[in-house]
């Protein structure tokens, strides 16, 4: 579904990415682990066409989006949920979801709140609210509920978890676990190592802005090295 | 003292006079709240209109209020074209160079305008400057009641396009999240243009307002500008409420002040608000919101 192969990209003068290859087959979940500065951001962001690679290819259901803008994977059904949430925080909840249905789904976007809605009941008491004033865990969930109203064919997850509270932390992996019996795609960015691989199909380790190691979720789970750098075991 | 009636004869002048002010303000918060820039060409941008709208007069004899529709869309034109080409063009993305540009952009538009239109004023006459309503208090002229009713109009018409079509989220989006606006797909260099266009589209109908009531040199646009800058500063920038009744505070200041202290040194009131709100409350009146 979604290929990335031997990508380089950066900012300006300075490589983050050193070629870095990747793939997401339909329905699949792929956790893609690092630690911070490791280059998980960039990919994303060259992904969605915010950034341009240097050189390298992303290839989405067979077609080059190499260098797309953002509009184009948008249209495409390439959403992502960002790093830092990003809502409209002068915006009204209302607002902020219908605004994930600028270039996809437009017509539905009325069943599409009610079913959001119906996924998380704490963004639906604040419908009217502005999500500025919205907590963290509700924004992180605003900006999910955002990125559904796109109807994603592939939905980008860029640390869901950071900055919630443990008990937030279980209900987000639950709701990806959800998302993904519903057969959507996921590339899910994360530095939360078990979580992300017990509910992944397959796992990357970016060091240094190459992939370090990768392979099914299991495997990734038992091997000594990862347990050994992430873990502390 | 004076007599009452002098006195409210005056605020309601000045409210008619605000009104306009709000218009022309109300640009300016707009491209302020999306660009975060000061347009220093706005003076230049509405001087530029008010000789579209005496050229549509002299040259074609279309009265000015009939003429604001097709100068509003001729402005939209011309800001979105100036933001997309040169503007957006050349800042890099840097907020500091967008300033500059607009400066230069102003510098260029008034040294055109002075070759090609010279110094001397130019009038539109509409038939009808005379006519109007008699209050009892005050005698209010059609250039005066229509310049009061098409900028309320024309302010809540955008804010109802702000609050309700996609186009207008996606341009409060724009203000406040860049990021997040360009991952749900927003083009934001359009959005940006957009606004410009819009903002610069009320100058457009500013124009059409002022044109019968004041005479039109190149120099006239700082006259207005200086003004709207106050008012924003004043609502608080950004705010479409505070252009709003920032025009109206100052409008009614102007008026008042030119009755107590004559027409010159009533001025003073603008500018001594204008301190007196950067001392005490930098913010404006309604805040940052948009």
């Amino acid at each position: 579904m979604l290929e990335v192969r031997d990508m380089v990209a950066g900012y300006g003068e300075v490589k983050v990415l050193h070629g870095v290859s990747l793939d997401v087959g339909p329905g699949e979940v792929v956790a893609l682990l690092g630690s911070n500065g490791a280059g998980k951001s960039t990919l994303n962001n060259n992904i969605s066409g915010i950034f341009r690679p240097f050189a390298g290819m992303v290839i989405f259901e067979g077609q080059d989006i190499s260098g797309a803008r953002p509009e184009t994977t948008v249209d495409l059904g390439i959403i992502q949920v960002p790093e830092g949430r990003r809502v409209f925080p002068n915006m009204s909840v209302r607002d902020n979801l219908e605004m994930g249905a600028y270039r996809r789904a437009r017509a539905r976007r009325t069943q599409n709140i009610d079913r959001i809605a119906g996924i998380f009941p704490r963004i639906a008491e604040r419908i009217d609210q502005l999500a500025g004033t919205l907590s963290g865990g509700e924004q992180q969930m605003l900006a999910i509920g955002r990125s559904l109203m796109a109807e994603p064919r592939l939905l980008i997850l860029d640390e869901p978890s950071l900055g919630l509270s443990p008990l937030l932390v279980e209900e987000m992996f639950a709701l990806i676990h959800q998302l993904h019996a519903d057969g959507l795609s996921i590339l899910l960015v994360e530095q939360n190592v078990v979580q992300s691989l017990e509910i992944a199909n397959r796992g990357y380790v970016l060091e240094n802005g190459k992939v370090a190691m990768s392979g099914p979720a299991s495997n990734l789970l038992q091997d000594e090295g990862l347990r050994r750098s992430y873990l502390g075991m | 003292m004076y007599d009452p009636s002098i006195i409210a004869a005056s605020i309601i002048n000045g409210l008619m006079t605000g009104a306009i002010y709000s218009l022309v303000a109300l640009g300016l918060t707009l491209i302020y709240g999306v660009l975060h820039i000061i347009n220093f060409a706005h003076g230049s941008l509405l001087m530029l209109c008010m000789y579209g709208v005496w050229f549509l007069y002299a040259q074609a004899g279309i009265d000015p209020y009939l003429a604001l529709p097709l100068v509003a869309a001729g402005a939209f034109c011309l800001g979105y074209g100036l933001q997309r080409s040169v503007i957006g063009k050349t800042s890099h993305g840097r907020d500091e160079i967008i300033l500059l540009v607009t400066l230069g952009v102003s510098i260029i538009i008034e040294n055109i305008a002075l070759f090609a239109f010279t110094a001397n004023e130019r009038v539109v006459q509409v038939p009808y400057d005379i006519d109007g309503i008699d209050l009892g208090i005050t005698f209010l002229v059609v250039p005066q009641i229509a310049a009061f009713v098409a900028s309320l109009a024309i302010t809540a018409a955008l804010w109802l396009f702000i609050a309700r079509t996609y186009t207008g989220k996606a341009i409060r989006a724009v203000a406040k999240e860049r990021q997040g606006a360009r991952l749900v797909g927003v083009n934001v260099d359009h959005i940006f243009a957009v606004s410009f266009g819009i903002g610069t589209a009320c100058l457009g109908a500013a124009a059409c307002l002022l044109a019968p009531t004041f005479p039109i040199s190149p120099q006239i646009g700082y006259i207005f500008v200086l003004i709207a800058f106050t008012v924003v500063v004043l609502g608080g920038m950004g705010s479409f409420v505070g252009a709003l009744i920032g025009g109206f505070i100052i409008g009614v200041t102007e008026s008042l002040g030119g009755l107590f202290f004559g027409e010159s040194l009533g001025k003073l009131g603008i500018s001594l608000i204008f301190i007196l709100i950067l001392l005490f409350r930098p913010t404006g009146l309604f805040g940052q919101r948009m």
